[in-house]
């Protein structure tokens, strides 16, 4: 994990105060609302339904137990005991006073946090893999180069007020994890025939109001001009993306109006001037982040521990959680275990600060001391060994965060929606609770196999309801609540933007709706079919046929 | 209207007159003094103009790689932030700083205060108009906001990995 030296931690603590600053100008009037808007927003805070927001950021969604214990301390000091997790990896304060939150920010510098870029017209908080590192299926580590950009792009000052919101992923595995495809910009790290790193970038995906996949601009860079040719994306980006219109500011948009060529070519343009500049990544620098990103201390275990496959073998139910929530770690005798923040009646993605403390003490136990945030809005424990996978369910069960559902139809992804939002059309979290009380029986909901379920409040994607495999969007049909459906959405290296299926369903109809989509699946599968291969095979028409079934045939427009 | 701006970090007079269009867009220009116009302004009058002590602004969509005369032709170089989140600027800035090579004061005008004074120094800016309702005094602290960076600048090109001691 990287760790601050006195730079890192000089920058965030001068932060801490520059923003202690602007509080304090603008509680004094000193600043204007419009003024301090933008300010506050690079710093995470919104401002909410019910209170502002406090988004923090957690640089690829990794974390040390220490930092897990002081995000439980101020959900306890400053908040109502608990946080949320989000779709960036990131944490979110829902409660937190104005005034206080140059204190908490102070507090989270004590432990190398901050909300630097988590909001605004800025370079975001870079995503990535949540099983980086640990992968069986990795094929380079892309922590390293995550936080090579997570330096670079920090007050990066020429790109501090860009025309809207700028996201990067990468990702270093054969499955995307990281949905590289639906950010900004997009990173695959790669290894070429001769064993050298390189990187395919694509730019100009994203969700949102114009949902889009992006493009491969440049199917080889060589790991030293990563920079400076991000450098020359963000300068087009900066200058020629479009500033009078917020829905059409986003790259995307300019790379489509350009055509990517066009837009590659630009951007070739722009790096001839910028390659081999001070900015050039060295080897001993791309060294220095390699070296806070090595395996921890391994013992030499075999590849299957006796126990853990006898445990198992007598118990159902720890073999069902393992089926679900243990991924296969590249480390003979290791397992990464993913903790489901998904039990039916919790919003999804909170976390109380108990459960925090909680958290804390397992990474200790059980995974030197590191936690992860996923986007799918869990938290994983990355380096457990297989031996102790049945102490840490136990324990997990105790918590109430082991819930053998992911990747299953009840591991909703979910934005904060009409609760806290105040962009939302309609609320989110109530929809996803219910749904999972209607698919409650484990039996079921495993046989029923991997299904992606994501909802968004608004437009704005937030819980990716685009790349869902069902994909719930809250609209607003004369001012009442009302939700979308589309069907074949899905993220990885194939992404692909869901359909709507027809007009919009009423709260209660909705799970329902759900059900029927399921027998729809259930009716036409064969074998252990996903429910997305029979989509694939079948289309949407049967989908359509059985949720509309009996409803008079009524003229929506969608709102897409 | 204040006429004072912060020049190399000191707070100076200002001896340039500023010509800003009417809203109709006409310009009209003072008879005598160091004026600052409008580039595009200054592109369609150079004749006119010719003789005079002039400086240019940049507005956010002009293009400094239209200039048809070398960059330290000018005393000074002005980039307008109408608003202080159109950050167009800053390119500009860095665009004239590294790949122009001009030497000159380069002013911000326009929504400068304080909270933007750092990121304009860091891409080239070495003079700030700041808007008259702001305190100047309080304003220039802002130059030093931050006093380490992690990335490539104008006034420090050296990105931060080229000057951490490195430790192995
Ligand atoms: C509660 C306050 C929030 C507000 C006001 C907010 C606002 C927005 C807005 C305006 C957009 C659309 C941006 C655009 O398309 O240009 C957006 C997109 C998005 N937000 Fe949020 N959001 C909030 C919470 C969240 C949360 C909790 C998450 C994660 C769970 C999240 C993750 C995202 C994602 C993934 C997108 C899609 C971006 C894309 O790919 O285009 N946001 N948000
Ligand atoms: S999708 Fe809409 S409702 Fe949900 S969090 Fe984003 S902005 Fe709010």
């Amino acid at each position: 994990m990287y760790i601050y030296d006195d730079y890192d931690q000089k920058i965030v603590d001068q932060r801490v105060a520059q923003y202690r600053d602007q509080t304090r100008r603008y509680l004094a009037g000193e600043l204007t609302d419009d003024e301090f808007r933008p300010l506050r927003l690079q710093n995470g805070l919104y401002i909410q339904r019910l209170a502002p927001m406090l988004r923090v950021a957690i640089p690829y969604g990794h974390l040390r137990s220490a930092q897990v214990r002081k995000l439980a301390e101020l959900a306890r000091k400053y908040d109502k005991g608990y946080v949320h997790f989000t779709t960036r990896q990131n944490v979110q304060y829902n409660w937190p006073a104005l005034e206080n939150v140059p204190e908490m920010l102070a507090e989270l510098a004590t432990v190398q946090m901050h909300g630097i870029q988590t909001s605004g017209a800025c370079i975001r908080n870079t995503t990535s893999d949540q099983f980086a590192g640990v992968a069986h299926d990795e094929i380079v580590d892309p922590r390293p180069w995550c936080e090579i950009i997570r330096q670079w792009s920090t007050f990066h000052p020429e790109f501090a007020h860009l025309p809207r919101k700028f996201k990067i992923a990468v990702n270093g595995a054969a499955e995307d994890r990281a949905a590289v495809l639906v950010h900004d910009i997009g990173i695959n790290v790669k290894l070429n025939a001769a064993g050298e790193v390189g990187f395919e970038i694509y730019v100009g995906g994203g969700l949102g109001r114009t949902p889009m996949i992006g493009d491969l601009i440049k199917p080889w860079l060589e790991p030293k001009h990563l920079l400076t040719y991000l450098n020359a994306v963000l300068r087009v980006y900066n200058r020629y993306g479009r500033r009078d219109n917020k829905y059409k500011a986003r790259i995307k948009i300019l790379v489509k109006a350009m055509t990517p060529e066009a837009f590659a070519a630009k951007v070739e343009q722009e790096w001839a001037f910028e390659k081999d500049g001070p900015q050039t990544l060295t080897d001993a620098e791309i060294a220095r982040n390699h070296r806070f990103f090595t395996a921890p201390a391994y013992e030499t275990l075999p590849a299957d521990d006796a126990e853990f496959v006898a445990a198992k073998a007598a118990n159902p139910a720890f073999a069902r959680w393992v089926e679900r929530n243990v991924f296969a770690h590249k480390v003979p005798g290791y397992a990464a275990v993913t903790l489901s923040l998904k039990k039916t009646g919790v919003p999804p993605g909170d976390a109380t600060d108990a459960q925090l403390d909680d958290v804390a003490n397992l990474a200790d136990r059980f995974s030197f001391g590191e936690v992860r945030v996923s986007h799918g809005q869990n938290l994983i424990l990355a380096d457990v060994k297989q031996s102790q996978l049945f102490a840490l369910w136990e324990e997990a069960k105790r918590i109430g965060f082991a819930t053998p559902n992911i990747g299953l139809l009840t591991d909703v992804i979910c934005c904060p929606g009409g609760d806290f939002c105040a962009l939302a059309n309609a609320k989110s979290i109530p929809v996803a609770q219910a749904i999972q009380e209607r698919f409650d029986n484990l039996d079921y909901l495993f046989d029923l196999g991997e299904i992606d379920v994501n909802m968004s409040g608004c437009i704005n994607a937030c819980g990716h309801h685009h790349v869902g495999n069902i994909g719930v969007l809250g609209v607003d049909k004369n001012n009442a609540e009302y939700y979308q459906i589309t069907l074949g959405g899905r993220q990885g290296a194939d992404a692909k933007i869901g359909k709507v299926i027809g007009p919009s369903f009423a709260q209660e109809e909705m799970p329902d709706v759900m059900s029927k989509i399921i027998d729809v699946f259930v009716a036409n599968r064969e074998g252990e079919e996903r429910f997305i291969d029979v989509f694939d095979r079948i289309g949407a028409e049967p989908f359509k046929a059985k949720v509309y079934e009996g409803k008079p045939i009524r003229k929506e427009k969608a709102d897409v | 209207m204040s006429n004072q701006l912060i020049i190399n970090r000191d707070i100076v007079d200002n001896r340039w007159t500023r010509v800003v269009p009417d809203a109709e867009g006409g310009v009209s220009v003072p008879s005598e003094g160091a004026i600052l116009v409008p580039y595009q302004y200054w592109l369609g009058h150079r004749d006119e103009l010719a003789g005079r002590e002039v400086a240019i602004c940049f507005a956010p969509d002009d293009e400094p790689e239209s200039l048809p005369v070398d960059a330290n032709t000018f005393a000074m170089i002005a980039c307008d932030f109408p608003v202080f989140t159109d950050g167009r600027g800053f390119s500009i800035g860095r665009l004239l700083r590294v790949r122009y090579g001009f030497t000159g004061e380069l002013r911000a005008v326009g929504d400068v205060f304080k909270d933007t004074l750092n990121y304009l120094a860091r891409c080239g800016f070495t003079a700030f108009e700041v808007r008259a309702d702001k305190d100047i005094n309080e304003a220039i602290k802002g130059i030093d906001d931050f006093t380490e960076f992690y990335q490539s600048s104008v006034d420090v090109p050296n990105p931060l990995f080229l000057r951490r001691p490195v430790t192995a």
